[in-house]
């Protein structure tokens, strides 16, 4: 509240089209949202925020559990695992789209390799830490490999699991709008590259918000919920 | 009746010079209770860990029965390894391998005081209610043979008679072969029908004894201490071991 009195006293003694009214911002917000455009594009981004992040995460896990457990594999692919890590985002989109041409499963592709070091990174760390004696006890009581990894496993590399899923939605989002702006003619990232050359800053803020709002419904009604389950044995 | 032969020729960790265990041969009678009395580090976890198949790094053999297979283990170790995630319950049936043992849990848990905290989660029981679940996971699985190190190390002393009596009720009802190991003497002759007392590095058996106090007089510590000090005097080697 106290901020959104003090961006409107500002923006009111600015009257600068660089800083436009709340209320001017919630007027486009709500045009926009009426006209279909926002939720149309804002869909768009979301679809392809999910179908990245799954394969992302999917891929990420079972690869991070096998280099974790496995000190031959791990060794050889470490230095490209480095490389991947470090490769500007810019660089792996451009290429995606040089290589495939600008197609959806080039924007897919190009997002994926992006977070996919992250997640590797994040799972093996997860699986270097697992407890050996815990391991050990279901392997004397012949636990066999699917119960070992639901039982044993997979709830020890929860807070990592949890942790790359955060920091990997942070990343997405970002670099999404990067494939859109470059390749793309839909989604909030071309949006706002066409805002950005009208110098329409009230509807890149209207966007941004809605952006916001999306982000905070998944925390508040995916990670959360999902948090609590997990770690309901925990005093 | 499976009867258990163990017989291990050489086991040197890779990063040793001398071997940890050497020329141990070991046979346990179907249902018959052993206690392995050593001093600490001398081997014996090692020794438990490759019956239960969890070292397959040694020279030798372990016999179930007339077979050679791997034998069905019941292990509870010095720590619970409990699964923290799981409740007591579920951490009992994982390691069955189908659920129709469910009326076997049940028993297990009401011979063991654990009924009321079947449905809690591991990090809210007591070490003692831990241990308790451990043996009830071990006795669950019906083995060919049970692994005990030392369950009752660091419990208070009445905790720690409590859950031995507990665990002798549990015996009595579902007799198995059980390898235990510990370094208390007393422990060792309250429950055990034979005695084996280990050396250290490499482990080597010292001596057997069979321990003939009547397994109703078991809680009498005056018998057992008495057992005790006739142990020490007509076996002085026994002493360096405890």
């Amino acid at each position: 509240m106290v901020f959104l009195a003090l961006w409107q006293g500002l923006a009111s003694y600015l009257n600068s089209n660089t800083l436009p009214t709340p209320i001017a911002v919630a007027r486009i917000f709500w045009q926009d949202c009426v006209s279909g455009q926002l939720p149309f594009h804002l869909g768009v981004t979301m679809l392809r925020l999910v179908v990245s992040f799954t394969l992302a995460m999917l891929l990420g896990c079972a690869i991070g559990i096998v280099l974790g457990r496995n000190k031959k594999l791990d060794t050889f692919f470490d230095n490209w695992l480095v490389i991947f890590l470090n490769v500007p985002a810019l660089v792996t989109i451009i290429l995606c789209y040089v290589w495939f041409g600008l197609v959806e499963s080039a924007a897919i592709l190009a997002v994926v390799i992006n977070k996919l070091p992250n997640v590797i990174v994040t799972i093996r760390e997860g699986t270097r830490a697992l407890d050996q004696d815990l391991l050990d006890m279901a392997r004397c009581y012949h636990f066999g490999r699917r119960k070992t990894l639901v039982h044993v496993i997979w709830p020890q590399l929860h807070p990592f699991v949890m942790g790359a899923t955060r920091s990997g939605l942070a990343l997405i989002w970002k670099i999404i709008l990067v494939v859109e702006l470059l390749g793309r003619s839909n989604g909030m990232g071309y949006q706002l590259h066409l805002f950005f050359q009208l110098f329409d800053v009230a509807s890149i803020l209207a966007y941004t918000f809605a952006f916001v709002a999306v982000i905070q419904l998944i925390e508040l009604l995916v990670l959360k919920p999902l948090d609590k389950k997990a770690l309901r044995w925990r005093r | 009746m499976t009867d258990i032969q163990i017989s291990i020729n050489n086991k040197t960790y890779p990063t040793a010079t001398t071997p940890s265990i050497a020329n141990l041969k070991l046979s346990l009678n179907s249902n018959e209770f052993v206690c392995l009395v050593g001093p600490s580090g001398c081997g014996k976890t090692t020794l438990l860990n490759i019956i239960a198949g969890l070292d397959k790094d040694y020279d030798g053999e372990i016999r179930v029965g007339q077979q050679h297979k791997q034998a069905k283990i019941g292990y509870v170790f010095q720590n619970p390894r409990l699964l923290p995630w799981r409740t007591v319950r579920e951490n009992v049936e994982l390691a069955l391998d189908a659920p129709q043992s469910t009326g076997v849990v049940d028993d297990l848990l009401e011979i063991m005081q654990l009924t009321a905290a079947q449905h809690s989660y591991p990090e809210r029981l007591s070490l003692g209610m831990s241990r308790r679940v451990a043996i009830i996971r071990a006795f669950a699985v019906d083995p060919d043979v049970l692994l005990m190190d030392e369950p009752f190390v660091s419990l208070d002393a009445p905790t720690a008679r409590r859950v031995r009596e507990l665990l002798l009720d549990l015996w009595r009802q579902r007799p198995h072969t059980v390898l235990f190991v510990t370094h208390d003497l007393r422990e060792a002759i309250a429950l055990a029908d034979r005695l084996i007392f280990l050396s250290a590095s490499p482990m080597q058996l010292v001596s057997e004894i069979s321990v003939p106090i009547p397994r109703t007089e078991r809680h009498d510590e005056l018998a057992i201490e008495a057992f005790r000090q006739q142990l020490l005097t007509y076996y002085p080697e026994i002493k360096q071991l405890l």
